[in-house]
């Protein structure tokens, strides 16, 4: 035996001791090596962590006017003392709103609510969604037809005007408006999940378990919905980033969250009409959403690359 | 493709029933009376009985549907209670408005996000593909109502006084009389379904100053469309770059490309003549789809601009409890994204014969 001969068998027994990757790990793998999610990661875990920690950063209370307690009046521009605002005013980092609060304290506590609204809406259409999905696609005939069409005319109204509709027949608020979006974002997880579980149950590992006599539920919630996990995990992500933009919009247009919440889109709804006076109540929520929705679509473009694996390169 | 175009044509069929059933239900569901919500204090038990024999209202609910489905077979949509006019001739008034800066906002996103696509597939892993890229991103992210506020500041307060300002609410300067088509042409027609469309075409001011060479006005709803038709499309925009872009790098990856390249051909005749025809499909489904998310859109964009649209209408119907416009305005909206969902499908089987043969 030469020497190479050696040194390439200790590789080859070396490659072989190593433990077999799960998908899972090289899933994980990809998605350290993506670009777009590190940086929506990044961007995420900044405020998630403002979310939670608004409480000890923030310098007000969110909803507390400070008319009568500073020397401050309404809509005044952001007092930075770093960049020059005079030590002897009091700084207010954002500038202060129409009921003379604190606006940097309300924009912390802002990103509470709107990461709140993504994971919970998502949270219910992808529960619906998906159950709906999954009896369509696995029992097929006339459930399937009659759980799609009803999606089908669910997904026949924009979105937006639909959610209007639903909330107002619900009644304003906050908690409305999240089961308003939920319910028009029911189709699209019901219509992954469903074209998941129309491949899936035709493996071989799936027509096993029916020749054993396994009951049908427990192939379809042990066997199939495991593998349909994948899409609906980039769906969820990228409707998270929807969920948010819908209801800051709900919330713009006075549906959604009511004041006096630290809500991004009421807050930036509730001074639209200063936006030539007192431009900076209008920037900094739409900012901080267009942030947190930027978040949301970057980490989902690059989790989708990363766990397809005809994608990843 | 016969088979194929029927065949969609009646799937299409139940979910127009369904969207029927859904705005007849929805306006039935709005809490509270009509008729409290229409007279107020003056809404007694007698005058409110009167409303409600009026209007059907003291029908059963599904004579109520019944009589919903033949008014509409036969085109009445109903009667406005807030107006007192018939909601088709509202429809007539406000849908232009709403159509005409959905099509603006829709020819400013494909435009010029197609391009953008185009260069930035072109010159891969460029400086300018990864700033296309970033912008797509940032815009796909950007709130409508944000972007129009930010855009409406931007262009009509710190460049005032500029050759780039341009106005921030409206459709029209204050004074600018717009004169209808039938005006124009000195047409004297009666109330019928020529002057409808007539008058429905007048009101999509730009497209009909067009028609009538009345370049002042053209040139006045240009400038007044420009701000929200950006806003409007700056989401598709960023969603047509960003498909077109990865489209046509998949396309430009298969062999037959290679073997147009290696027949000597120039690389922008490889790109455009042969990548960019296959690439198209699912950049024209992206178009499609978004012309339904633009009509969402706009009731946001209606609302920062003041634009008197569809969607500022049916939220002030929604308030005031307005069943009719409720039902004929969302009946419409639905009824059309339809239509688009498919007119794009079968322009996607035009386009690609594996979808009508599979």
């Amino acid at each position: 035996m030469t020497v190479t001969d050696t040194a390439a068998s200790t590789v080859a027994q070396g490659i072989a001791d190593r433990p077999p990757r799960s998908p899972a790990q090289d899933a994980w793998r990809a998605l350290r090596h993506t670009r777009s999610a590190i940086v929506g990661a990044t961007i995420l875990a900044f405020m998630i962590l403002i979310a939670v920690t608004a409480p000890i950063i923030a310098p007000y209370p969110p909803n507390q006017p400070l008319i009568g307690k500073e020397d401050v009046k309404k809509r005044e521009a952001p007092c930075i003392h770093l960049l020059g605002c005079p030590a002897d005013r009091p700084q207010h980092i954002m500038g202060t709103d129409g009921n003379v609060r604190d606006f940097f304290s309300r924009v912390l506590y802002g990103a509470r609510v709107s990461l709140m609204v993504g994971f919970t809406t998502v949270g219910f259409a992808i529960i619906i969604g998906a159950t709906l999905g999954a009896l369509a696609g696995f029992l097929g005939g006339w459930p399937d037809n009659i759980i799609m069409r009803l999606m089908d005319v669910l997904l026949a109204f924009p979105a937006l005007l639909l959610a209007i509709a639903i909330v107002t027949v619900l009644g304003e608020g906050l908690i409305n408006a999240l089961l308003a979006i939920g319910i028009v974002s029911i189709p699209a997880y019901a219509r992954v999940t469903r074209a998941s579980v129309l491949t899936v149950k035709e493996w071989d590992f799936v027509l096993a378990d029916r020749a054993v006599g396994v009951p049908p539920m427990r192939i379809l919630s042990r066997s199939i919905l495991p593998h349909t996990l994948t899409p609906l995990i980039v769906q969820g992500t990228l409707g998270i980033a929807t969920a948010i933009l819908d209801a800051a919009a709900l919330s713009f247009l006075g549906l959604g969250a009511q004041p006096p919440m630290a809500e991004w889109g009421s807050m930036l709804g509730a001074e639209r009409n200063q936006v030539f006076t007192a431009p900076h109540l209008v920037f900094f929520p739409g900012l901080a959403i267009m942030l947190t929705v930027l978040s949301f679509n970057l980490l989902g473009d690059g989790l989708r690359d990363a766990l397809d694996p005809r994608l990843r390169r | 493709m016969l088979r194929f175009i029927s065949q969609r044509i009646l799937a299409a069929a139940p979910v127009l029933l369904g969207i029927l059933f859904v705005t007849f239900a929805l306006a039935r569901l709005l809490p509270g009376d009509p008729c409290r919500a229409m007279l107020g204090e003056k809404a007694t038990a007698q005058i409110c009985d009167a409303f409600n024999v009026r209007y059907g209202l003291n029908k059963p609910i599904t004579t109520q549907f019944g009589i919903y489905l033949k008014d509409v077979a036969r085109g009445d949509l109903g009667q406005s209670f807030r107006y007192g006019r018939p909601v088709t001739q509202l429809i007539v008034e406000r849908l232009p408005v709403t159509v005409e800066l959905s099509l603006a906002a829709l020819i400013f996103a494909t435009a010029v996000g197609i391009l953008a696509g185009l260069w930035s597939a072109y010159r891969r892993n460029s400086i300018v593909d990864v700033a296309t890229m970033v912008i797509a991103n940032i815009g796909v992210s950007m709130p409508v109502f944000w972007l129009g506020l930010m855009l409406a500041y931007l262009f009509a307060l710190t460049l005032k006084d500029t050759p780039f300002q341009l106005p921030p609410s409206g459709r029209n300067s204050p004074g600018l009389i717009v004169p209808t088509i039938q005006e124009a042409w000195r047409l004297d027609l009666q109330p019928g379904p020529l002057n409808s469309v007539l008058s429905f075409i007048s009101n999509m001011h730009l497209f009909s100053s067009l028609l009538t060479l009345n370049l002042p006005v053209f040139w006045d709803t240009f400038r007044h469309m420009i701000l929200p038709a950006v806003a409007l499309g700056t989401i598709p925009l960023s969603i047509i770059a960003r498909m077109t872009r990865s489209s046509l790098l998949d396309v430009l990856s298969l062999d037959y490309v290679r073997t147009a390249r290696a027949k000597g051909l120039s690389e922008p005749r490889v790109v455009l003549r042969h990548g960019m025809r296959n690439a198209l499909i699912p950049i024209v489904t992206i178009i499609g789809l978004s012309l339904g998310s633009l009509l969402g859109g706009a009731v946001l964009t209606e609302t920062i601009f003041n634009l008197a649209g569809v969607g500022r209408i049916l939220f002030d119907a929604i308030q005031a409890r307005d069943y009719a416009i409720v039902q004929g305005f969302t009946l419409i909206i639905a009824a059309a994204y339809v239509v688009i969902n498919l007119f794009v499908d079968l322009l996607y089987a035009f386009l690609d014969p594996r979808v009508r043969l599979g």
